[in-house]
């Protein structure tokens, strides 16, 4: 269906960015790139997203809540990972608390490379992951969806 | 005279589209005076037929028994009015459809939404005394509350209401969700607690909420074009540029608190109002 294409709206997590992926994204939203053009709607609630975009690296700390945040959103859903510390860990990779990249926890659609990703890479990633709902949601009715089967995440070692 | 039945029925199906095309011309003009190029004319429709193939996730099913109820109490009040049945009657309803949000927001345990529910109460409180006072006027001029009676004395309303007409337009603010009235939920500012009242509801039923909210821009324009009923190209222009101006008022104005909407309200709007009961008393 092709309005799924042309209405992503979109929820925002920071996990443990340096927010500089964070700005860039923010600039999307300003009248000079105006992601709205697209029908792309902020929006703060995941109960309403259909995209989540994830900035920085996992750890163990907000892991939870990005499985949370992650669980709350209707299907067909997909995940954006912004900047080099989305996609694999980058320079957190091998911080002692650091779990690495954000497909370590969520499965991830669109990995946008970059320290920090220009604007309009990150408006390209959100529209090729809007293109993959449709492919989520065949998924879904042949009863193929993407479920959290990844490992469980050790909790920390108590010091 | 159109047969009652086709009138109802185009009340039905007609109405969403002409609502849905306000909101796109709404979120394209507001695009425009930000200096942005705006999503297209369709974008609500294409919003909607997203949301009405999404996952279901119901957080209780009280919640979408009141989202339902919200919907056929706006409906019924668009159908009312369409069919010139008596307006206090409308009006009651279309509290009755704002009150089934209201417990909708309350159903749920999440502190937003109860917050997003209570901002709705002071906005009710604030417009339900002037809509009141609106049809008290009118009904002084015509004696009578039926809304096909509208023409009974014979020139429009506008001439005898010139002081209920501006506080009607604060009461369209706050029901179109424009700033400084934007308190329960707004256009914009999706991730602040303005969305509460919306908080719990996903997929299919925030669908149900925006198309309610499609027959509730209907029914506000409906209301001003009866304003100057004589002529209808002349009332549709009024309307035209009463959405303008409330599109302009969004996209000055900052949003303020509820304390201020509410001692704004309950003076100069109820003042306004007063004024003209008064006068058309005497």
């Amino acid at each position: 269906m092709n309005c799924r294409e042309k209405s992503p709206w979109i929820v925002h997590f920071n996990c443990n960015s340096c927010n500089g992926c964070d700005i860039e994204f923010l600039a999307c939203l300003t009248p000079i790139y105006d992601v709205e053009r697209f029908g792309i709607v902020h929006v703060g609630n995941p109960k309403h997203a259909d995209i989540l975009v994830v900035s920085g690296a996992v750890n163990h700390r907000n892991v939870r809540v990005l499985k949370n945040v992650y669980e709350q959103m209707p299907s067909p859903k997909a995940v954006v990972a912004l900047g080099a510390c989305g996609a694999t860990g980058g320079i957190m990779a091998d911080c002692y608390n650091v779990l690495g990249g954000v497909n370590q926890v969520i499965p991830v659609d669109v990995l946008v490379p970059g320290c920090p990703p220009r604007p309009e890479a990150i408006m390209d990633g959100i529209l090729q992951a809007a293109r993959l709902l449709n492919v989520h949601q065949k998924d879904r009715h042949a009863g193929a969806e993407v479920r959290l089967t990844l490992q469980p995440v050790s909790e920390p070692e108590k010091v | 005279m159109i047969d009652p039945v086709i009138t109802a029925l185009l009340a039905i199906f007609a109405v969403p589209f002409i609502g849905a095309f306000l909101v796109g011309l709404d979120r394209k003009l507001t695009a425009r005076m930000q200096s942005r190029i705006g999503p297209p004319l369709l974008q609500p429709i294409y919003d909607v037929i997203k949301l009405l193939h999404k996952e279901p996730i119901v957080v209780n099913r009280v919640q979408i028994i009141y989202a339902g109820l919200h919907l056929i109490f706006m409906v019924l009040c668009v159908v009312l009015l369409a069919l010139g049945q008596d307006m206090l009657m409308a009006l009651f309803i279309l509290a009755f459809s704002t009150i089934s949000l209201i417990l909708g927001g309350m159903s749920v345990r999440s502190p937003y939404s109860r917050i997003g529910s209570q901002r709705e109460i002071m906005q009710m409180l604030s417009y339900e005394p002037i809509l009141i006072l609106m049809l008290v006027g009118i009904y002084l001029i015509n004696d009578s509350f039926m809304a096909r009676d509208i023409l009974a004395s014979g020139k429009p309303l506008l001439l005898s209401l010139p002081l209920i007409f501006p506080a009607f337009l604060m009461v369209m603010a706050i029901k179109l969700q424009k700033s400084p009235f934007d308190f329960s939920t707004s256009h914009h500012g999706h991730q602040e607690i303005i969305k509460g009242i919306t908080l719990e509801y996903s997929g299919p039923f925030l669908a149900i909420l925006e198309i309610t909210h499609w027959y509730e821009i209907f029914l506000l324009f409906f209301i001003i074009t009866m304003f100057w009923a004589t002529s209808i190209p002349v009332g549709l222009l009024i309307a035209a540029v009463c959405f303008f101006c409330e599109i302009l008022l969004d996209n000055i104005m900052a949003r303020l608190t509820w304390p201020w909407m509410l001692r704004f309200m309950w003076t100069v709007a109820l003042g306004l109002a007063v004024t003209n009961v008064l006068w058309l008393y005497i």
